[in-house]
């Protein structure tokens, strides 16, 4: 079983994120990066099926500056065989439709029974990416996905996936993307072995031009500003229980104007 | 080493992660509970082998994995970064337990006694310390006499970390003359026939870390057991003590910078007299200072551990480390409990433990009387 793996490195979810004074982006220093949690299902998921096929493959595929390769070789020491980094300036401001051109430029050079991506990245939380590779390949999409299961002949896979108050199973032929969601799975460690180990592991440095994408962004970022901050709380003290009751419905309906 | 900013590379980064989540998800929700009972299940052993924790700068030879020194760093200072020193001391006890086996032991000795620990099915301990004396290693009183193929040894040692549930215990006795020429190491299998774990002590600190004192009244330990020759014990036990005083240092730093980075949050949110604590240049001044220490602290340490990984002889600089990281985690856990005001008194409070476990800093793996009469013997 042959997997491609797209992922993309984000902040950690812990990270105190600051925008920059001028508003064109995030400040980047201090920040700690790691693989988005979502793309570590789709590793997982990549490696569960390599195992019980007991043969195969799972490449790691992620457009990112330098520091991407810390996230690469993380799937590599959990386990994938090799990565392909796409690394070019050209690309650091793109959008999640110049990310699906390199993305599927890079998979069209490459064997796969199926396609990984995470459903959304959580740093800019598009949520594109996935579905965009597989109209660019013209390939069956899965999105959402918690449950993959793989045919004997491998030519197609039976899937769940979330759906609003419950679970979809749909069939799909393969080659397909998949878009992974939380509940797929448990990602396991990065062991000190598979570490090691990792460090003699394959990645394959990749330019625009080496995929011969020159595609122009659709979507431009203006501004980014943070959240107004949260104003102290109002306190509703010494009354009637009743009285308070009409006071926080008068201020909900006529100062927040939530109801 | 690899390329990185200072002593840290790519693997090291990613091995951090690791144990940071591992300590996530494995220890924090639970470290509260092991801290009051005293110690932590005996799974956590497989756990923390099954990520290769416990072989880390074990030769492969012994089921360990190829490292180096700063990934050992990594796993002492995630560990610390628990909140619970005990968890690391306890989790890590043979850190001290198999070096002396490694320096002395035959091919077949590591074979039975070192894959097993990094498995994490056995607990090992290593047993220097005795009710008589700690500081005066040479003047132990543990008898071990040979008969024919075994040796029969009696006395008592106390204050073993994880003594009170340790498989083998790697422990010093005296075989021959007074004075540390008589010293031998032998491993003691802890259920032969006359060992006893006769107290669990009761601690300050490091509380998830069970620690025993233990007596041995006529205890048949085969000749084989022996690591080395007689009387070559102290030479071993002296052999770890560099990496030991290191990792205590880690520990010691570790601890401190928990305690500067709980005392930051308190300060921005608690309020007194219409202010966050930070508004108060007294407060800003004390987080500084607090700030100040640990980044040398820190950066020394490290510098010592490049010395040690690049083969030279750190005696005298990790002596220092060790007193001197020791005494800032003091200093800095004193200031985050007053920061923290009542609270830092509480249990509930995080810096009301770290102060508890900073005290064992400059008394364990040496105290700091003892590392000034090493460090004074190189520079006077
Ligand atoms: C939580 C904990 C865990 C431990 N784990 C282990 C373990 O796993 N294995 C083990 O073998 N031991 C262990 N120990 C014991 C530890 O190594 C000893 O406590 C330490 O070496 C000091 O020995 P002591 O307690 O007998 O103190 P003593 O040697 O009695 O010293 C008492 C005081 O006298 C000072 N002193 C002694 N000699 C001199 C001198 N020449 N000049 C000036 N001052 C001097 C000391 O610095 C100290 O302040 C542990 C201790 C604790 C508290
Ligand atoms: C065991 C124990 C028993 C107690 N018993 C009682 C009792 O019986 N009755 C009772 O009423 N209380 C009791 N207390 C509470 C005790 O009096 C308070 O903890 C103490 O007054 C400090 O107040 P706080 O804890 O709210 O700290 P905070 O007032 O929040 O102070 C936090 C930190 O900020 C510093 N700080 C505050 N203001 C300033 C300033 N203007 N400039 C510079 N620094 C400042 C403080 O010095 C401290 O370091 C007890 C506390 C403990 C721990």
């Amino acid at each position: 079983m042959k997997s491609l793996v797209c992922l993309k490195q984000v902040p950690d979810t812990e990270t105190q994120i600051k925008v920059k004074p001028d508003g064109t982006g995030i400040a980047t220093d201090g920040i700690k990066y790691v693989i988005n949690p979502y793309d570590e299902f789709s590793v997982e998921e990549a490696l569960r099926l390599k195992e019980k096929f007991k043969a195969g493959e799972v490449q790691i595929l992620s457009v990112g500056p330098d520091r991407a390769t810390e996230a690469i070789r993380t799937a590599l020491a959990m386990g994938a065989d090799k990565g392909i980094h796409i690394n070019d300036e050209a690309l650091n401001q793109a959008d999640p439709f110049v990310i699906a051109k390199a993305l599927a430029a890079a998979a069209a050079q490459v064997e796969y029974d199926i396609i990984f991506c995470g459903h959304r990245a959580i740093d800019d939380d598009f949520g594109e990416a996935g579905a965009m590779v597989a109209e660019l390949l013209g390939l069956p999409q899965v999105t959402l996905v918690t449950k993959v299961e793989i045919s004997e002949d491998k030519k197609s896979a039976v899937m769940e996936r979330d759906i609003e108050g419950g679970k979809e199973t749909v069939e799909v032929p393969l080659p397909c993307v998949v878009t992974s969601q939380k509940g797929l799975n448990e990602p396991r460690y990065a062991s000190l072995p598979g570490i090691m180990k990792a460090k003699k592991k394959p990645i394959d440095k990749k330019s625009a031009a080496d995929l011969g994408i020159n595609a122009e962004p659709k979507l431009q970022a203006r501004n980014f500003t943070m959240p107004a901050e949260r104003q102290a709380g109002k306190r509703y003290q010494d009354m009637e229980p009743a009285d308070a009751a009409k006071a926080v419905v008068q201020a909900l309906r006529n100062e927040a104007k939530v109801i | 080493m690899e390329p990185g900013d200072g002593y840290f590379g790519e693997s090291h980064e990613i091995l951090r992660q690791t144990v940071a989540r591992f300590v996530e998800r494995e220890i924090k929700p639970f470290v509260d509970e092991w801290e009051e009972a005293g110690e932590f299940p005996r799974e956590l052993y497989r756990k923390a082998a099954n990520i290769g924790l416990l072989g880390v700068c074990y030769p492969e030879e012994w089921s360990g994995f190829q490292s180096d020194i700063f990934h050992e760093v990594v796993v002492t200072e995630e560990l610390t970064r628990s909140g619970s020193g005990g968890l690391a001391a306890g989790l890590m006890s043979h850190g001290i337990a198999l070096p002396p086996i490694l320096a002395l032991g035959s091919k077949e000795q590591k074979e039975r006694f070192i894959p097993p620990v990094i498995r994490g099915d056995k607990i090992a301990a290593l047993g220097i310390t005795e009710p008589g004396g700690g500081s005066d290693v040479a003047n132990l009183r543990t008898r071990a006499v040979r008969h024919g193929d075994h040796y029969v040894v009696s006395g008592s040692k106390t204050m073993i970390t994880s003594g009170a549930r340790a498989d083998f215990v790697t422990m010093a006795v005296r075989t021959g003359e007074p004075g540390h020429r008589g010293v031998s190491l032998l491993v003691v299998e802890t259920d032969s026939p006359g060992f006893v774990v006769s107290s669990k002590l009761k601690k300050m600190g490091w509380c998830a870390s069970d620690t025993a004192e233990l007596s041995l009244d006529e205890v048949r330990v085969p000749a084989e057991n022996l690591l080395g020759q007689e009387g070559a014990g102290f030479y071993g036990i002296m052999s770890n003590f560099q990496k030991e005083r290191l990792h205590l240092s880690l520990m010691a730093n570790t601890t401190a910078q928990l305690a500067l980075e709980e005392s930051i949050k308190y300060a921005g949110v608690r309020e007194a007299f219409g202010r966050t604590l930070k508004g108060f240049q007294v407060t800003r001044h004390k987080l500084v200072d607090m700030a100040t220490l640990v980044e040398v602290s820190r950066e020394f340490t490290y510098s010592v551990a490049a010395g040690i990984h690049a083969g030279k002889d750190m005696i005298k600089q990790v002596s220092m480390a060790k007193i001197f990281s020791a005494e800032i985690c003091d200093r800095v856990c004193h200031a985050a409990v007053q920061i923290h005001g009542g609270y830092g008194y509480m249990r509930e409070c995080l810096v009301e433990r770290l102060y508890r476990d900073s005290r064992i800093l400059s008394i364990g793996g040496g105290t700091s009387e003892i590392m000034k009469e090493i460090i004074s013997k190189l520079i006077l």
